[in-house]
């Protein structure tokens, strides 16, 4: 009798006690984010020791955030792009010609062609909209040749790449543009272009009240059509971790970091700002739009979209176009920034933005790919760079590690995608040794 | 004359057809795939198309679902001339098909595929998931109960799971007329007799269906009327009951109408399914 009733007391028990993998799964979390989450805090861990604990500090991490916004706000468009069978390689041409623009607009046509005067408080609006303005056009003119001509996305972009690079010296005959409107370069995040310690906080209060909300408006539709979703626990604890690391970030990073000049803590740079919006709304656009819907699905299978109905040429015209506004919004950044336009602005980015789309789990078979995931490449390659800086490795010795690391994540996905264990351990093993011989042979 | 299956008898073609297609015509450069071709079909009717490969089904259906418009012809829905350009016409019609490659995006999930191109929106105009989780689920339920990945990308189904999710979307948006293309040709037995039960019970439905299929078992089985193409050109129509397998075998291969003289080779050969190299 008593046998019976603590075994059946037991058994329960130890049933109880789900698998790791059953966890994640029920979290319904991408395994691929999780996945390069894990590589981004090895990556960290791995600086702060060897640069002697000068890696995971507020000032490096902050000034780590505000560098990648620029490539970071870029990928979250390529993804669209790439997840539709395409490809961009004008964006950085794009960027410079583009930050001429607006640099044009601001030192030359608003306060002298109209005769204006500098630094009015409208200066920075009017030069942002035309930028973006001009880099929709920009970017709707590529996609329509792409879509409607059904010229190759790799030579419609090969041909931009040129084209609006040249266009550049076409303006005032490539001299330098500076200097910038006063509020103009508050988007560059320098000294003055932070959101500061109250405002951060205000952020960080929505942002956790967004979390929370998003979570328990999504279980109460679930609930209303009685679809199984998370566990209540996991759900709790999801918005637990989410709020964790808002605050995190903003009471340890953003206002731990004393701004040098004024010793108050800076709070968010306004870059950083841009691309936590920029996130926000692609990753809508992209996962709860029917524009995003059919970029995917176009991906997936265009045949099948096709045959659903979906104009799939406007779909991809629309991708382009959005690309060149989020070309506009990293222009305003890296012209803010250096608080002029320069002629070599933008150059090779366009391999960056795609190799942080791609490090960032995009796949170039078509239809996979996530916005978050983007960022977090672009956020994997430049703390990266950052630390290799701190280790004193010079940039061509960089550039081997990022390859280098472009390559291994690919492989891995590939490896991971057939569930060959051995050729994953094998790509990273391969990858980190690679690496480490680079890194180490590289520091003075 | 003493058929036990009433439900091919119960075809009433009294009124006014649901399809009716005149005098099409489809042309590929000089090739003339599909030439002078007129079918019909009655509300709760199966039509079998057969033939051989590029005999001229599957394009003559492609007029019917936009997929690939006609050259000439005329197509009539409930008596009334129409045109059909692209899918999105025909489905105005009420015009669905499932295709043989079933035409799903494989990396979205079952819910995505059976309301691509018509995803239900809430106020905001953002896609209303949990809807149409929902709604697949539900019409689910009436096709293939132990369907339960409504989560994962179709890629990871089975072959049957994937004719589900097509069908599926056909039957969510009322289809009136139903084009399936070999829809067992990747099935396995269990899988195939379900779809047939699922086929009878459109049919019960007063949905129209044109079938179109290499196996000539399936055909008798679901179809009421026959048609036969041989390259390009419709050998005929013949009711299903009036004829025999040999006698369809007939008109798929020589193109001879029953009743005419045919070939002995053609007559002494078994009847049995049949099925070229390649779907």
């Amino acid at each position: 009798m008593t046998d019976v009733t603590t075994e059946s007391v037991a058994k329960p028990a130890r049933a109880r006690m789900p698998h790791w993998r059953e966890v994640l799964a029920s979290t319904e979390l991408d395994s691929r984010l999780l996945g390069m989450l894990a590589a981004l805090a090895a990556i960290w861990v791995g600086f702060h020791v060897l640069s002697g604990g000068d890696f995971l500090t507020a000032r490096n991490l902050w000034n780590l955030s505000v560098q990648s916004a620029s490539i970071a706000i870029m990928a979250t468009g390529m993804v669209l792009i790439i997840v539709s069978r395409n490809i961009d390689l004008s964006v950085g041409s794009l960027l410079g010609f583009l930050g001429y623009v607006m640099a044009m607009v601001q030192t030359n046509w608003i306060p002298e062609s109209l005769g204006l005067g500098f630094d009015q408080w409208y200066t920075w609006i009017i030069a942002l909209a035309v930028g973006l303005a001009v880099g929709a056009l920009a970017g709707g003119l590529q996609g329509f040749i792409v879509a409607y001509a059904g010229v190759p996305a790799f030579i419609v972009t090969l041909g931009g790449f040129l084209a609006w690079r040249g266009l550049i010296f076409r303006f005032q005959q490539g001299q330098t543009l500076a200097p910038l409107d006063r509020n103009f370069q508050l988007l560059g995040g320098g000294a003055r272009g932070t959101l500061g310690s109250t405002a951060s906080w205000v952020v960080a209060a929505v942002a956790c009240a967004a979390i929370i909300l998003s979570l328990a408006l999504s279980r109460r539709r679930k609930s209303r059509y009685q679809l199984v979703g998370r566990p209540l626990v996991v759900e709790v604890a999801l918005g637990a971790l989410g709020c964790i690391a808002v605050v995190a970030g903003v009471g340890w990073v953003a206002n731990g970091y004393r701004s040098p000049i004024t010793g108050e803590p800076t709070g968010i740079a306004i870059p950083v700002a841009i691309l936590i919006l920029v996130t926000v709304v692609m990753t809508y656009l992209a996962t709860r739009r029917r524009f995003g819907r059919y970029v995917y699905a176009y991906g997936g299978n265009p045949e099948a979209a096709e045959l659903g109905g979906i104009n799939t040429r406007r779909t991809i015209m629309s991708t382009f176009v959005v690309m060149g506004v989020l070309c506009g919004l990293s222009a305003a950044v890296q012209t803010a920034r250096l608080n002029a336009s320069v002629t070599n602005l933008g150059v090779q980015n366009e391999l960056d933005v795609i190799a942080a789309a791609v490090i960032g789990g995009t796949s170039f078979s078509g239809g996979i790919g996530t916005i978050p995931g983007a960022v977090l490449g672009a956020v994997v390659m430049q703390s990266l760079r950052s630390g290799m800086v701190l280790l004193a490795i010079d940039s061509p010795s960089q550039d081997i590690v990022v390859g280098v690391v472009l390559v291994t994540a690919v492989a891995i996905d590939a490896a991971l995608r057939v569930r060959n264990r051995a050729a994953v351990l094998g790509a990273l093993g391969a990858g980190i040794l690679v690496s480490a011989i680079i890194i180490q042979t590289g520091r003075p | 004359m003493t058929d036990t299956r009433t439900d091919t008898d119960a075809v009433d073609r009294s009124g006014v057809p649901l399809v009716e297609m005149r005098n099409i015509h489809v042309a590929f450069g000089g090739l003339h795939a599909v030439e002078d071709v007129s079918v019909d079909l009655y509300p709760g009717e199966v039509v079998g198309l057969v033939g051989g490969n590029g005999a001229g089904k599957s394009t003559l259906m492609h007029t019917l679902s936009g997929a690939h418009p006609a050259d000439s012809g005329e197509i009539l829905i409930n008596g009334e001339p129409v045109v059909i350009h692209n899918p999105r016409d025909a489905r105005e019609y009420g015009v669905e098909v499932i295709y043989q490659k079933l035409a799903l995006a494989d990396n979205v999930d079952a819910a995505a595929n059976v309301f691509l191109g018509r995803e239900l929106l809430n106020s905001g105009g953002s896609l209303d998931d949990s809807a149409m989780a929902a709604a697949t689920q539900n019409v689910m339920q009436r096709l293939n109960p132990r369907f339960k990945n409504l989560r994962t990308a179709v890629r990871s189904l089975s072959g049957g799971q994937r004719q589900s999710v097509a069908i599926a979307r056909a039957v969510h948006f009322n289809a009136r007329i139903l084009i399936m293309d070999e829809p067992t040709a990747a099935l396995g037995p269990a899988e195939t007799a379900q779809v047939r039960d699922l086929i009878m019970q459109l049919k019960s439905e007063g949905i129209g269906i044109f079938l179109i299929s290499h196996d000539i078992h399936d055909v008798f089985d679901l179809s009421d009327r026959i048609s036969v193409m041989l390259q390009g050109r419709l050998v005929g129509t013949v009711d299903k009951n009036d004829v025999t397998k040999d006698e369809v075998l007939a008109m798929i291969i020589a193109g001879k109408k029953p009743g005419e003289p045919t070939g002995d080779a053609i007559l002494g050969a078994e009847p049995g399914p049949l099925r070229p190299g390649r779907g």
